[in-house]
């Protein structure tokens, strides 16, 4: 099934982290963005490597064969209708996802359980928060075919 | 219509149900289980002990996932015998059930040592199963001064998940380093010290000589008084049944990477099986959840006349104790390059241009990409491995990699 991910454009990036201020924002389920991110730390599902002239932000590729689903000890992170998702309910904090997403997708929260890019689907976007934020069309969401 | 017959309702029974269901819709499911749950998360009863899940949330798989596959459970059933001629297998309970295709995925069970007195000790118990940990539950339901024999994965979470619940944790092996089989000894000091703040305390390189009732008796002649005793030595296999079909069995029984043993019309997966680890190309007996599935899975694509081949088992843990994380992988083989401090290491295995193996504690961040590497044969000339060494990121891969893995579907 082919379906909108995030991708990326690293000649594009111009490594200035709004994406993850934006992801953490999104996902904080608060109003405005001063009292949700303002002198906290914060825990995105997105992040921006690289270094120098190469940067490009990481967030999960929602694999069509994820380790990361097939892997979880608890059972908490499953695919449904192309999208990987975690159940933070069952999640213990093990980390047997980190050892295996060859993407470095997922990352603890703030209090240890896991999370990872679910497309902004459930909150308040609609549709994800970095694509939406990126100021110089970085990070896209479209369809793209397999081996393109 | 095929008859498709699982022996064990574990991880790897789940793989090879979805597996089937990949290619076949219609084929019938036979499940034999010898536990009288539905498939349980078995790696959380330590976490459920320490409180961090309960029993709803263990749950494996939803509470119509057997239901919605089309799958008939047998609930304490245990296979006795087999007659690959007439492709049956008959149960404890005398009944003969016929199959098509058949997948052994018995799963292991707890190696209890022959030590001396074992009978005079009033509450001796194992670390395995559901219900092993609801006995521990009942028996640690007042503090309770609490004996580990093994400092293995199953030792030590049992001691952590017991943490709360016990007025004193001793953990005992004769090993000389906690976790021999996936630390070395430096690495191990690290998180030894760890779990010793956390009030665990150790006896390394000694056993339990005997037991006399509450008291065991040391090799080196020390004694120890204990209200509960939890046995965590090891594993083995549970292969009988598949001897009994007259597959080739070694610790486990034999694999291809289709998962066919080497019976016609006979499969096994999970931690009775032994394929092939891909980080050292000998068979070995990976008892992991990820493995489990996987190996079920393809099993159950082939069982129903796919084509799926698991060529990329490899050992890997992700343990953590008290906060601190450590995950390792593959074979620490060849030339090790390593960074260790008090309160964490990185180790990394490299030979013949390849990643082998990987010993972190501590900082774990983004390990999926060193594990990848090693399961992927990734060519490490091909990538800036000095960079790689000080931090795992894909800002060591060649534009061209990255590309691929951001901006394609993969």
């Amino acid at each position: 099934m082919n379906m909108k991910r995030v991708y990326v454009n690293e000649a594009w990036c111009l490594g200035c982290h709004l994406c993850e201020y934006n992801c953490a924002f999104a996902n904080s389920g608060m109003q405005d963005m001063a009292s949700a991110l303002k002198g906290k730390p914060i825990y995105p599902r997105i992040h921006v490597e690289g270094e120098d002239a190469i940067t490009y932000a990481v967030s999960c590729r929602h694999c069509t064969d994820p380790l990361c689903v097939k892997s979880c000890i608890a059972g908490a992170i499953r695919k449904q209708d192309g999208v990987v998702r975690i159940d933070q309910t069952k999640c213990v904090g093990c980390l047997t996802c980190v050892l295996v997403c060859p993407y470095g997708a997922l990352s603890p929260n703030e209090n240890g359980v896991m999370q990872k890019c679910e497309l902004c689907l459930e909150n308040a976007c609609g549709a994800p928060a970095c694509v939406t934020g990126c100021p110089n069309r970085a990070i896209v969401y479209e369809e793209r075919e397999e081996d393109a | 219509m095929n008859d498709y017959l699982i022996i064990g309702n574990g991880v790897a029974a789940v793989g090879c149900i979805e597996g089937i269901r990949s290619v076949d819709r219609d084929g019938r499911i036979t499940v034999v289980s010898q536990e009288t749950h539905p498939v349980y998360c078995r790696p959380l009863i330590s976490y459920y002990l320490e409180g961090k899940t309960d029993l709803a949330r263990m749950q494996y798989r939803d509470a119509d996932f057997y239901e919605k596959n089309g799958c008939r459970v047998l609930y304490g059933k245990t296979a006795v015998s087999a007659d690959p001629s007439k492709r049956t297998v008959t149960l404890d309970d005398g009944s003969a059930l016929p199959y098509t295709a058949l997948c052994i995925a018995a799963g292991s069970a707890p190696f209890v040592p022959p030590i001396a007195g074992l009978d005079s000790v009033p509450e001796a118990l194992c670390f395995m199963t559901l219900d092993d940990a609801l006995a521990l539950e009942r028996a640690t339901q007042t503090p309770k001064r609490v004996l580990i024999v093994g400092a293995g994965l199953i030792g030590l979470k049992c001691a952590e998940g017991l943490h709360g619940r016990a007025s004193s944790i001793t953990v005992c092996d004769l090993a000389d380093h906690v976790l021999p089989s996936i630390l070395d000894a430096d690495s191990a000091s690290i998180l030894q010290s760890h779990l010793e703040r956390n009030g665990v305390r150790f006896l390394l390189t000694n056993t339990v000589e005997r037991f006399d009732g509450q008291t065991a008796h040391m090799k080196n002649g020390e004694t120890i008084e204990f209200d509960v005793l939890v046995l965590a030595v090891g594993v083995r296999a549970n292969t009988a049944l598949a001897k009994a079909c007259g597959c080739e069995t070694n610790r486990g029984v034999l694999v291809a990477d289709d998962m066919k043993t080497t019976v016609n019309g006979i499969f096994a997966a999970g931690d009775c099986a032994e394929g092939t680890d891909a980080s050292c190309g000998q068979k070995r007996v990976l008892a992991i959840l990820p493995n489990a599935y996987m190996q079920g899975f393809t099993a159950g694509v082939n069982m129903a006349g796919g084509t799926a081949v698991f060529d990329s088992a490899i050992p890997m843990n992700a343990i953590g104790f008290f906060g601190l994380h450590t995950m390792t992988a593959g074979v620490y083989a060849g030339e090790e390059s390593a960074q260790v401090s008090e309160n964490g290491c990185k180790k990394l295995y490299t030979k013949d241009d390849l990643l082998k193996g990987f010993i972190l504690i501590g900082d774990t961040t983004r390990a999926g990409l060193y594990t990848s590497l090693i399961r992927n044969r990734t060519p490490l000339s091909s990538i800036d491995f000095e960079k790689m060494k000080k931090t795992a990121t894909s800002a060591a891969f060649s534009s061209e990699m990255r590309t691929k893995c951001f901006g394609g579907v993969v």
